[in-house]
């Protein structure tokens, strides 16, 4: 097949620029680094050298992992609404509008108001925790009460509306916790709900890269049953997918994904929405393209979106979720009046 | 051979199929026909175990289709209904491979895609194979659909029966693709190993094509047989409340249908029992 060949070359092509955004990446930002140092860096590192100079350690320590935490977070948000636009038919979900971003950045600031006072703590693994506590149940409760009688089917507006109620409710949350908490909490709130990944190390690399793989390796097996769906779920059905496995497999691959990277960076909208459709635009709706392609270019997005943020108000940071947000929201816009989507 | 035994399916309280039990033999073309609301749809979705009855049983070939898995059974059982809405806009080629998703894996085998052509060529797509779903006309979308459907059950299984079900599939399309459609039905159906049931609208299509008629009325059946056996007075009155005019089709000899209008509702008052 000529097609799944040019397939083929599209994610290599995918592959290669994201190769080429993350070497940008982490070349450029507050500090500047040639080529040189970052192999000086790197032989340092790779050599057990104990004492790197300060600027080498920076990048080691920081700016390596964020470059690859941007990657993984990209493409967990990338994959999670392909994900999302596969099951519902129709591509202007996100795994934002279903409520799980909000709950989870509803977790994340009932720990920084709260964390304190209980005693209960899993460390520096408290944060993504609370963070995904509240992303499984936001995105449970839409679901739940979006689920009519009519044989199980989650009506597309049904859904988005109660989305909307229900991300009000945990954005209202949100604000009563900001509005109560002292200075320190309270910023942090604000920050982690603009997205940031200035908090990127190691350690958070280790963890959502589990997350990004235990979602992607699944994900692209369920190409198939998603191409079926796209025809219908009776005819899905009548091809021999069962849809009800396919659903919940779906939704616990995508609250997985979103949660975890949600829970380490914050909030970062509109990264899930777009990738799909600009990869649909490329090479049209085959999902096994679009889950791997959408993997690469979520992650090529969201290394862009961070150099801007880096490099934009040198030596301060914007926050991601501005970047993505600007960006993001004329393409949804346009998206939204280009067609009918909202049948 | 496909047997229905006892079927009872409700919505709320209403049952919706009340008790039908009916057999359907291989080679042969049957045809459900009924008022709104009779249950038509029903009774083909739970055939084609898109839907699960609260009693009774489906049985292929002997075996209850409630303890086979989708996709076993999408090898042997294919549906086609009647407007087919694609959420994002694939190429014709692509989607008539779906027809396949049951038989292969990963991807698509020579066989598989020998199939594909075959049958894009008995329904005179290839030419579009390339175009995009979305730019085809409603009468093209549902060949193309038909052409996937056939595809998942083109080719012989050995000891299983093949099954296809029609629901409404000539709703949107004009006289002469009806026509087309019908023939082309009839001409898969005439194999030995293949049943067809489907759900026909137009009284004169399903007298012109059925092998075999079943009028449901009301959610059970209330006339099953020959063309000319089904579709007597008495049965049109008491299912449709019309007065119908029994005529013979010149061409081929068969029951042809036209109605009387005007006739005051209670002179078409349905025998009731």
């Amino acid at each position: 097949m000529k097609g799944r060949r040019a397939d083929r070359w599209c994610l290599v092509l995918l592959f290669l620029l994201m190769i080429a955004t993350t070497v940008a990446s982490i070349r450029y930002g507050a500090m500047d680094f040639s080529v040189h140092d970052m192999a000086a860096a790197a032989w340092g590192k790779l050599s057990g050298n104990p004492n790197l100079p300060l600027d080498q350690r920076i990048f080691i320590e920081l700016r390596v992992p964020r470059a690859i935490l941007c990657l993984l977070v990209g493409a967990c948000l990338g994959v999670g609404g392909t994900l999302m636009q596969g099951l519902f038919r129709n591509p202007i979900v996100e795994p934002g509008l279903v409520g799980t971003s909000s709950g989870a950045a509803f977790g994340a600031a009932l720990f920084y108001v709260f964390g304190a006072l209980l005693k209960i703590s899993f460390g520096g693994w408290t944060l993504p925790l609370a963070a995904c506590a509240g992303g499984v149940l936001s995105t449970y409760l839409v679901f739940a009460l979006a689920h009519t009688r009519n044989e199980g089917r989650s009506s597309i507006l049904l859904l988005l509306l109660t989305g909307l109620a229900i991300n009000a409710l945990f954005m209202s949350g949100i604000g009563f916790l900001s509005y109560v908490a002292r200075d320190p909490a309270a910023r942090s709130i604000i920050y982690w709900n603009l997205g940031t990944l200035s908090g990127a190390d190691w350690n958070s690399v280790l963890v959502v890269g589990v997350a990004t793989f235990g979602g992607l390796v699944p994900a692209i097996v369920l190409a198939k049953p998603l191409n079926a769906l796209m025809i219908g779920e009776d005819e899905a059905v009548a091809l021999g997918v069962n849809v009800r496995r396919l659903k919940w497999t779906v939704l616990t691959i995508n609250v997985l994904m979103v949660a975890v990277a949600t829970a380490f960076t914050g909030v970062i909208s509109f990264v899930g929405l777009i990738v799909p459709h600009i990869l649909r635009i490329i090479r049209g709706p085959d999902n096994r393209f679009l889950i791997l392609g959408s993997s690469f270019l979520g992650g090529i997005l969201l290394s862009i979106a961070d150099l801007i943020a880096r490099v934009s108000l040198r030596p301060a940071e914007l926050p991601i979720g501005i970047v993505t947000a600007v960006v993001g929201v004329p393409v949804f816009l346009s998206l939204l009046q280009s067609r009918d989507y909202l049948s | 051979m496909l047997t229905a035994t006892d079927l009872v399916f409700r919505a709320g309280r209403r049952a919706l199929i009340d008790r039908i039990s009916a057999s359907f033999e291989p080679g042969r073309l049957h045809l459900i026909i009924g008022p709104n609301g009779a249950g038509k749809s029903t009774f083909i979705r739970l055939l084609a175990r898109l839907l699960r009855p609260a009693e009774g049983s489906v049985l292929y070939d002997g075996h209850d289709v409630a303890r086979r898995n989708e996709r076993e059974l999408a090898q042997c059982r294919a549906v086609l209904s009647q407007a087919v809405e694609v959420a994002f806009s694939l190429p014709v080629r692509d989607l008539v491979q779906m027809g396949r998703y049951p038989h292969f894996t990963a991807r698509p085998g020579a066989g598989d895609l020998q199939i594909c052509e075959e049958v894009m060529q008995f329904f005179d797509v290839t030419d579009m194979a390339d175009r995009s779903y979305g730019t085809l006309s409603g009468g093209e979308k549902q060949r193309v659909q038909f052409a996937r459907v056939l595809a998942q059950i083109w080719r012989p299984l050995g000891d299983a029966t093949r099954i296809l079900f029609l629901d409404e599939p000539l709703t949107f399309l004009d006289i002469r693709h009806q026509i087309d459609f019908m023939e082309k039905v009839r001409t898969f159906a005439s194999q030995k190993d293949v049943v067809v049931v489907g759900v026909v609208h137009d009284l004169n299509l399903a007298a012109h094509f059925a092998d075999r008629l079943i009028l449901l009325d009301r959610a059970r059946i209330l006339a099953d047989g020959a063309t000319r056996e089904v579709l007597t007075e008495e049965h049109l009155r008491t299912a449709f409340a019309v007065a119908p005019v029994l005529l013979t089709n010149p061409v081929n000899g068969r029951v042809h249908l036209a109605f009387e209008a005007g006739v005051p509702p209670e002179d078409l008052k349905p025998v009731e029992g």
